[in-house]
């Protein structure tokens, strides 16, 4: 296995995809390669990221767009 | 117990909007509209169309709820629905001049070996330590310079939390090319983000 190979092989290895021989060939590499190791720790905090970025407390929503969003309904049962 | 409570307590309510019960309508308006914003602010990047889109997004809500079925959350089914009004927002709208992903995926020699030996990043507890609302706005900037269809798939799966089966149903993509998009998304980010996260320099 080459980095580029390994570099391929983040995705299913993070994601615990990889059949029990290729797994064993993506960590020998690892072991072997600290660029590719530095690569997939940095891949993996940029994982993190995206969960650090998801948490954010929702605003309520402004009075007019509930209002808008319930007149809507009435609108549409109206024509029903 | 508490959840069968809930699980009831969810169906009682649901019953309520079949029936048409207008207070159960306003309730979920209020309870739900605002998660719902910040999802399609999140995808579109415009507070009217997101406006829009979450609009959107309880109308056909409102029109199928008597086949929801209740085998997923009400929360979960309305963030479906407004993921869905969102994306088909941003199909409709005229795409900004962007860079290739090509440019942004690792670059290897022909052996294979890194043409750039990746530089080691803060380590976890130092990127947990980042100002948040600092982090969570440089990762969300970064995010927003990926190519339209990674930045998609990247924020349907990472940021929203869809599944990869799900991702793929909402892009009309197989669920193989939606993994391939999103760790070429994935990597991609890394590289935006690198100059930001190396350990031994400063925002």
């Amino acid at each position: 296995m080459n980095c580029r190979e390994c570099t391929d092989f983040l995705i299913d290895y993070l994601n615990g995809d990889l059949p029990p021989a290729q797994q064993r060939i993506f960590e020998g590499h690892l072991e072997l390669c600290p660029p590719c190791l530095t690569y997939l720790e940095s891949y993996r905090a940029t994982l993190k990221l995206c969960e650090s970025a998801r948490e954010e407390p929702p605003e309520p929503l402004p009075d007019a767009m509930i209002a808008a969003i319930l007149a809507a309904r009435g609108v549409k049962s109206k024509v029903d | 117990m508490e959840r069968s409570d809930g699980a009831a307590s969810e169906a009682d309510f649901v019953a309520r909007l079949r029936a048409g019960d207008e207070a159960a309508y306003a309730e979920l308006v209020r309870s739900q509209g605002g998660r719902m914003l910040a999802v399609a602010r999140r995808l579109l990047r415009s507070d009217d169309d997101a406006a829009d889109a979450v609009q959107e997004a309880f109308i056909s809500a409102f029109r199928a709820i008597r086949s929801f079925e209740g085998g997923a959350r009400l929360s979960t089914w309305l963030h479906r629905i407004v993921v869905n009004a969102a994306l088909m927002k941003l199909r409709t709208r005229a795409r900004r001049p962007e860079v290739s992903i090509d440019e942004l995926l690792p670059k290897f020699h022909e052996d294979g070996q890194h043409v750039d030996e990746p530089a080691e990043w803060r380590s976890p507890a130092q990127l947990a330590a980042l100002e948040s609302q600092e982090t969570r706005i440089l990762v969300r900037e970064q995010i927003d310079r990926l190519p339209a269809d990674y930045r998609t798939v990247l924020m349907l799966r990472d940021i929203e939390g869809l599944d990869t089966k799900e991702t793929a149903e909402l892009l009309g993509v197989t669920p193989n090319a939606a993994k391939i998009r999103l760790h070429r998304a994935r990597l991609a980010l890394r590289t935006l983000l690198d100059p930001h996260m190396r350990a031994r320099e400063t925002l």
